[in-house]
Formats: structure tokens, C-alpha cells, sequence
């Protein structure tokens, strides 16, 4: 098994104990973003675990702040703070919200959960970053759904326009899954229309972690230009039993439930 | 109050590398002497309000400090969100500013007119609430919004207010300002109502009734001493804004003095009901039909002396 492959996993058991422990929603959300949490986390983000402030860290913005206990199973799992904290998840008094949140949490450098915001953050941080000449990059994944807030295109406007190339945009998309995204309000062609406001925009499969890793180790892609990786995904992915299934954005798994899925990804930490 | 602001902000960002400017396609020929001399500190992100303020938080949270301008309600309201999560709840080091306050664009309408912004910027946690209420004071108090560490609203009025104060030195966020002295009642005026205010006061003062003036140019934290001093020292204390009396300053001091039962002072709001102005007018026309000219308030002085007079 691979680095990246192990710690996808390790984020998957996580995400599903948190959710059962906590009876918290969101499990599929947090489980179709665990690949590119594993390859940012395994490999691409300039982070030190032991200097969470280091000024010169990338900087990572998980928009969809709902999918936020496999971001603080990420930061976890790579030592920002330890693995036991994740068993607070949700519970009274602790640090860790059903919306990611920065407070008392090392390694989040944001806090978001209303959809929409975390990309003007970004693209100010990155504004900051081109314009001081720091050598930091600003990454953000936002949701499909998310796609559908205005303010979402008004830093897509923006983004490019100051030629933000320490800037990477990741969006979590799951047009395959039942056609759902489709049928709300249809983002296609999303690609296309990152491309149409300037940024270099490519299409990957969110899950296959090799490709994840080629195209985050050569952003920008074009310099001068923002960057957006359109990532294909599957809701629940990795639970066969979730995968694809809608339900899976809301319900909680059960005793039972933790089990199979456990069962289905292995047994090795 | 327009100008002062930007005099005061270009002193600001010469003392200050930290200090930068986002404007929202607005502040046409006031913004050129800023954008000149700090381009590198200096942004137009169009009309985008919501990426203006979003964009001012990810700065902020770069250790920058960050004012975002435009006019009424547009960095305020259309953003609110923003204001509450990006910069409310990081502490972001984020200065929103508004030119236009109450009726300042009088003729352009509802749309135009800032009028509950003090309540509502009020109610977010960690915002400082800021309305001078000159030039004099809007100048100080820019210095002031640039220094303190965290969230801050300043509401200004619009541009060539006379000064009021003259010779005043310092202005501190949270200390209202005694503007004339007095002990038969107390005026307490926020924004660019002082002038009005500190007129009627001297009216009243040539009849014979001496009014305590405050200042209270910060809305939050607000001067609770001040408040009292007034309530206990003077006879009746009338409020006056240029804002809606559902949550302002109105509000704000009603809240102090309905929690201390040992104070008791005939007190009234003088300020807008909650309706929209749907004529056109200008801002003498629009207050004076909210009782807000000098004869407005001088009638509302006058009610409430009657009513303390028949209590006392």
C-alpha cells in the first residue's frame, strides 16, 4: 500500500467512527474528499505539524466546511494534534465542530460552514502572498453545491484578474452521483466555465490518488493563472453501501453500519 | 466626515505598512490620492461586495489591516454574512466602512439610506461600532479604528459637515464625549446629528434650560458611565439619531437604564420608525419629516421636559 493509500484509509475509518460516535451527518461528504485530503496532507501542502503558524505554510481552506471531520482526521493523522482528540468530535465542550472551525484547533486555518465564503478568504490570502512575494501557496476545496452561491463567481472573477497562480482550487464534484447536482441547478460544463473566467482548469478523477498527486506537484499549471482541479467524485466513496446514495449526506452510521464498512475497507491502521 | 476619513487614513497607512484599502467601484475622486501613493496597498475589487469583505478577512488574517469602503448599505448588509463569519468570528483585523450614513443620499432613496445598519452591525459579536460625529471626530477616530486590534464599522455621514468641535485632541473608541456641559437634561446625539444637536442645546440654553451634549460616537462598547452620569445628573435624557430606534443608540441606552432600576430619569429615543422614506428628498427634508431638524427636536425636548415637570 502506498503512503497515500494508507493514509486515505486511516482518514476514511476516522471519518466513519466520528460520525458514529457523534451521531453527526455528513459522513459522505467527508469520505468523497478523503483522497484528496490524503495526497494534499500525505505530500503536497508545505506544512509543519510542529509550527502550525509558520508563516511560510501553505495555506489550505476546506470551503465545505461540513466535510470536516476528514480534514481534522487529515491534520490528525499527521500529527497537528493528537489521533484521540478525533473521539471528541461533536461532542459538548469540545474543539472539534460539525463545521470546521479554527478555534483551538491546530492546522485549520479557517472556519467556514455557511457555503460560498472560503474562497474570497483564499484568494485574499493569496493576494497577500504575490503581492508581499511569500512563497506560500493557498489551496481550497469547495463542494459542487457550493458552486451554485454568487459570491463563488465573484472570486472567480477575481482570482484571475490579479494573476493569483499561488492559487489552487479544488472542487469536490460529484456529477456522477445519481445526476443530483444535475438536477438542482446544473453546473456542466463546471470545467469550462473556470476556464471561461481564466483560471487553467483540468478534470481529474478525485479518487485516483496517483493523478491527484501529478497534477497538485505541478501547479500552477500555467503561470500567471489560478488553477482549478475539477475532481470527479463519488459521495460515500469507499463504503459500498454508501456510495452514490444521497442518504449518506444526512444519516449518521449506525453500530452496524460502522461495522461493515469497517470490515469493507481492511483491517490494517 | 468623507474627506477627514481619507486624510486620516492616507496618515494611517504612512505610519502603518499594514494598512491597505478595498473599495467596492466606489469613492470616485476621493480614492486617487490613496490609490496613488499605495498602489501596492490599495484594491478595486468592483462591485462585489461579498468578495470585497471575504477577500479583506484572508488579508487581515495575513496580518494586514484592511478597510473596506463603500457607500449605505452596501458594505454592510449585502455582505452581512461575510462580516459576521469571515471577520467577526477570526477577529479579523477588518475596518468596514460606509459613507452615507442615516439620510446622507437623500434624493436616491430607500435602497440608498443606512438606516438600521447601527442595530445590525451592533449585534455582531466583536464588532466595534463607530459613528463620528464630525470631521474633527471622524479624523481621530480613523486613527483610533486603524489602532485597535479587531473587527471595527465606522458609519460616517457624507462629505462637507461643518466641525463642531474645536481645539478637541483626542477621541477614544468607547468614551463618549461631553460637547457642551449642563444639568437640566441631557442631549445624546450619535453621527452627524451633533451639529443639530449641539444647535438645539444652545437654543434651549438661551431660554434658560442648560443641555448636557454627549457625543457618543461609539455605539459599541458603549460609554455605560456616560450614560449614567447623564441619567443621574441631569433631569431627562432624550437620544437622537439618524437611524431607526429599533437598535441603535436609542436602544443602546435604553438597554443601561431599564436594568437599573435605582435610575430613574424620563428618557425618550428621538430617531426614525421602522419605515422606509418612499418620497424623494433631500437630508433636511427627510429628517426634518422625522422630526429630526432643530424644530423636531427642540418639539421632542419640549414634550419630554413637560413630562418630567408633571412627574417631578
Amino acid at each position: 500500500m502506498s503512503r497515500y493509500e494508507v493514509l486515505a484509509r486511516n482518514i476514511r475509518r476516522h471519518v466513519l467512527r466520528m460520525t458514529n460516535r457523534s451521531k453527526a451527518a455528513h459522513v459522505g461528504s467527508s469520505l468523497s474528499v478523503a483522497d484528496v485530503l490524503a495526497v494534499l496532507y500525505g505530500g503536497i501542502l508545505r506544512v509543519d505539524p510542529a509550527r502550525p503558524e509558520w508563516p511560510e505554510r501553505d495555506r489550505f481552506i476546506l470551503s465545505k466546511g461540513h466535510g470536516c471531520a476528514g480534514l481534522y482526521a487529515a491534520l490528525a493523522e499527521r500529527g497537528f494534534f493528537p489521533v484521540a482528540v478525533l473521539e471528541t468530535f461533536y461532542q459538548d465542550g469540545s474543539p472539534l465542530v460539525g463545521h470546521i472551525t479554527h478555534g483551538g484547533v491546530p492546522g485549520v486555518e479557517v472556519s467556514t460552514g455557511s457555503l460560498g465564503h472560503g474562497l474570497s478568504i483564499a484568494c485574499g490570502m493569496a493576494l497577500v502572498g504575490k503581492r508581499d512575494r511569500r512563497s506560500y501557496r493557498v489551496f481550497a476545496v469547495l463542494s459542487d453545491g457550493e458552486c451554485d452561491e454568487g459570491s463563488i463567481w465573484e472570486a472567480a472573477l477575481f482570482a484571475p484578474h490579479h494573476g493569483l497562480d499561488n492559487l489552487v482550487v479544488i472542487v469536490d464534484y460529484k456529477i456522477q452521483s445519481l445526476g443530483t447536482v444535475k438536477e438542482v441547478l446544473d453546473l456542466e460544463p463546471l470545467a469550462a466555465k473556470w476556464g471561461a473566467f481564466g483560471w487553467t482548469a483540468v478534470e481529474i478523477d478525485g479518487h485516483d490518488l496517483a493523478e491527484i498527486e501529478i497534477v497538485l506537484s505541478r501547479v500552477p499549471l500555467e503561470p500567471g493563472r489560478p488553477t482549478c482541479v475539477v475532481a470527479h467524485t463519488v459521495k460515500g466513496k469507499g463504503v459500498d453501501f454508501m456510495e452514490d446514495r444521497l442518504l449518506w449526506h444526512y444519516r449518521s452510521p449506525s453500530d452496524e453500519d460502522l461495522g461493515r464498512a469497517l470490515a469493507g475497507l481492511g483491517d490494517n491502521e | 466626515m468623507r474627506g477627514a476619513f481619507f486624510q486620516a487614513l492616507l496618515e494611517a497607512a504612512e505610519a502603518d505598512p499594514r494598512v491597505h484599502l478595498i473599495v467596492g467601484d466606489l469613492g470616485f475622486g476621493v480614492v486617487e490620492p490613496f490609490a496613488s501613493r499605495f498602489p501596492d496597498r490599495f484594491l478595486n475589487v468592483g462591485v462585489a461586495e461579498q468578495n470585497m469583505t471575504g477577500v479583506a478577512a484572508g488579508m487581515a488574517l495575513s496580518d494586514k489591516i484592511v478597510f473596506t469602503y463603500s457607500i449605505a448599505n452596501f458594505p454592510t448588509l449585502r455582505c452581512l454574512e461575510q462580516i459576521r463569519n469571515d471577520v467577526c468570528y477570526h477577529r479579523a483585523n477588518v475596518k468596514v466602512v460606509a459613507v452615507g450614513g442615516g439620510f446622507a443620499y437623500g434624493s436616491l432613496g430607500a435602497s440608498h439610506h443606512a438606516t438600521e445598519d447601527l442595530a445590525i452591525m451592533r449585534a455582531l459579536p466583536g464588532m466595534t461600532v463607530v459613528v463620528p460625529g464630525d470631521p474633527v471626530e471622524t479624523r481621530l477616530l480613523t486613527h483610533a479604528v486603524a489602532e485597535h486590534a479587531g473587527p471595527c464599522y465606522l458609519r460616517l455621514g457624507r462629505a462637507g459637515e461643518p466641525a463642531v468641535h474645536t481645539g478637541l485632541a483626542e477621541a477614544r473608541i468607547g468614551r463618549a464625549i461631553i460637547v457642551r456641559p449642563g444639568r437640566d437634561l441631557a442631549l445624546i446625539s450619535t453621527g452627524g446629528m451633533l451639529e443639530t444637536v449641539v444647535r438645539v442645546a444652545e437654543k434651549l440654553g438661551a431660554a434658560g434650560a442648560q443641555a448636557r451634549v454627549l457625543s457618543m460616537h461609539t455605539l459599541k462598547p458603549l460609554d455605560v458611565d456616560a450614560v449614567l452620569a447623564a441619567a443621574v445628573e441631569t433631569r431627562a435624557v432624550l437620544t437622537v439619531e439618524e437611524h431607526s430606534v429599533i437598535g441603535g443608540l436609542g436602544s443602546a441606552v435604553a438597554e443601561v437604564l431599564a436594568e437599573r432600576p435605582d435610575v430613574k430619569v424620563p428618557f425618550r429615543r428621538l430617531g426614525l420608525s421602522s419605515a422606509f422614506a418612499s418620497q424623494a428628498g433631500s437630508q433636511a427634508f427627510l429628517r426634518d419629516g422625522a422630526g429630526l431638524s432643530e424644530t423636531g427636536i427642540l418639539a421632542s425636548v419640549h414634550r419630554l421636559l413637560e413630562a418630567a415637570g408633571s412627574r417631578a
